[in-house]
């Protein structure tokens, strides 16, 4: 799927006589872009699929991918009570998302509780609180498009906002790429050389809440993972350092929002889970065939079996 | 003479009554001794003995209850730039996409400074540790493809470029083979040489006991300080290891207890 984004770019490096022989694929490609909803959707859909999988980089080494699945469900009771006060909504799930992630430390220093469980617990509450929230406060809240997202309502302040806090986000973690990566590799030694690891782990906390709020409205809260998680992982089969997990993970992103945009807007479906269903077979495809690790594919695997 | 004297003497790492409590277990209990630069000092004890606990208190990686530790009469924890600190391997997930070169360069951090890139001093530094431990060919190999031995040649890499004056070492000789051991060993004599202060805990040194100039052995608190063989006495190693000993002393240790 992903060949089909770089046609518009190569049909202006073509003679104009060849344009001719793919006229009906670039209707196909360009048709959906006279609607100010799907430019918008393509938009934040690019957008987030830089975003997600870079952040999310994080999350798989530091084996914390549920962590995101926590703030994503906690930010709803911040949403509820920021719709209830009339304040801006990304103020209330910041706080509320920031807070789901303090629970689980809060768990883990004062009792011998297990980080699974604490996750498993905190989220749901926080979800519970959030979905009672609602309907106590009866708020004027489509509950579905933002457990599912809403990528086809995207106003142009949405996107704007989105970039502001993906380019935010992004230059954080280029200048401070090799603290970053020394804390989550080794978080021990990089406190043994003085760094302020409790500082980097909040740090951490406000760049996962921040991005998870930017793709709500893209995937929804319950999806959200899917994208922080899915093409990070496929990428991570693919490739051997960090910084290129996330630049091909966010290839990856990037593929997988636009395709799953277009395939929403051709055959109507709901655009979060064709979103998260095309990542989920990147995964798969590179589960199978990819040349270091694919099932398929990895180098000598009977040889070592049977030599085992 | 006399101001040499005090400038050397100054360079000495100072540990008092250190004690650690974790969740209402004590870890470490009033441990106090001092290393003088250019001692190799061993750390042994069963598991679970505080090795480690000792270690991270040390450095102020973990909260102690009580003590101060100094190095140069200031607080330990008040100057990591100067400490190399090596964890357990396995503390680590070694299937982080990373390579070994950027493995090693990760020593470099806190002396490049916030939002500064490595240059040219920093790879030579690099690329000299990782030669002296035989891994420089390795460099842009993916730390999950390691064994054993060579991972611990790829952390003992890092130390080495931080140009430390202090390196702890958790457990360095656990599941390494021998070519490993015999590069590690060679560092460290190394090191002694250059003036630096060793801490090397291990549960099971072996022929590398002959090596050490000092040896601390440990169970909560500290049981024995002194040369190896002063330390390796039945009466101590029954105090530390109590009837449940489970090494290559044991036969020697058990006829003179129960004869």
């Amino acid at each position: 799927m992903g060949k089909y984004k770089a046609l518009p770019l190569l049909c202006l490096a073509i003679p104009h006589p060849y344009l001719n022989s793919l006229p009906s694929m670039l209707t196909w490609l360009l048709d959906p872009l006279n609607y100010e909803f799907m430019r918008n959707a393509i938009a934040i859909s690019l957008i987030v699929g830089i975003l997600c999988p870079i952040v999310g980089s994080y999350l798989i080494v530091q084996r914390m991918a549920l962590l995101g699945d926590v703030i994503a469900h906690s930010v709803m009771p911040g949403l509820s009570i920021s719709l209830f006060l009339g304040i801006d909504i990304l103020f209330g799930a910041f706080v509320s998302g920031i807070l789901g992630a303090l629970t689980i430390v809060l768990i883990r220093a004062q009792s011998r509780v297990k980080v699974d469980s604490a996750m498993a617990l905190t989220f749901s509450s926080y979800f519970a609180l959030g979905v009672m929230l609602i309907t106590v406060l009866r708020n004027k809240l489509d509950l579905d498009s933002f457990l599912f997202g809403d990528i086809l309502s995207i106003s142009v302040a949405d996107i704007w906002r989105t970039l502001v806090i993906a380019v935010l986000i992004l230059l954080v973690i280029k200048l401070f790429y090799k603290e970053l990566l020394f804390y989550t590799f080794d978080q021990t030694g990089a406190q043994a050389i003085g760094l302020p690891i409790n500082a980097i782990y909040m740090g951490f906390m406000v760049m996962i809440t921040l991005t998870i709020i930017a793709s709500m409205q893209a995937v929804g809260v319950i999806l959200v993972i899917s994208l922080l998680v899915g093409p990070a992982l496929t990428a991570y089969l693919l490739v051997k350092e960090l910084h290129q997990m996330m630049l091909l993970g966010a290839l990856f992103g990037v593929v997988s929002s636009f395709t799953g945009v277009y395939l929403s807007y051709f055959f109507n479906l709901p655009s979060g889970p064709a979103i998260v269903l095309v990542s989920s077979s990147l995964f798969l495809l590179a589960l199978l065939f990819s040349p270091s690790q694919g099932i398929l594919t990895r180098p000598n695997l009977l040889f070592r079996r049977r030599r085992q | 003479m006399s101001i040499v004297l005090i400038l050397f003497s100054d360079f000495m790492l100072e540990v008092q009554q250190l004690a650690v409590n974790y969740r209402g277990i004590r870890g470490l209990d009033s441990v106090s001794f001092r290393v003088e630069p250019g001692q190799l000092v061993g750390v042994i004890g069963p598991n679970g003995a505080g090795k480690s606990t000792m270690f991270k208190a040390m450095l102020g990686l973990i909260p102690k209850d009580r003590g101060v530790v100094k190095y140069c009469t200031c607080p330990l924890h008040q100057q990591l730039e100067r400490v190399a600190y090596v964890p357990q391997r396995s503390q680590i997930d070694w299937d982080y996409p990373i390579t070994i070169w950027n493995v090693v360069m990760m020593a470099r951090t806190r002396q490049l400074g916030w939002l500064r890139k490595p240059g040219r001093s920093a790879k030579e530094l690099v690329k000299t540790a990782l030669s002296q431990v035989a891994m420089y060919d390795l460099r842009d190999r993916r730390i999950s493809d390691l064994s054993g031995g060579q991972q611990q040649r790829v952390f003992l890499a890092r130390a080495l470029a931080q140009q430390a004056e202090l390196f702890f070492f958790d457990e360095p000789f656990t599941g390494v083979d021998t070519k490993t051991e015999a590069i590690m060993l060679r560092i460290f004599d190394d090191l002694r040489q250059q003036g630096k202060i060793l801490l090397i805990s291990s549960h099971d040194w072996g022929q590398a006991l002959s090596q050490l100039d000092r040896l601390l052995l440990l169970n909560q608190r500290l049981i024995a300080d002194g040369a190896p063989y002063q330390v390796m006495t039945p009466e101590n190693l029954q105090q530390a290891y109590g009837a449940t000993l489970q090494t290559h002393w044991q036969p020697r240790f058990d006829s003179n207890f129960f004869c």
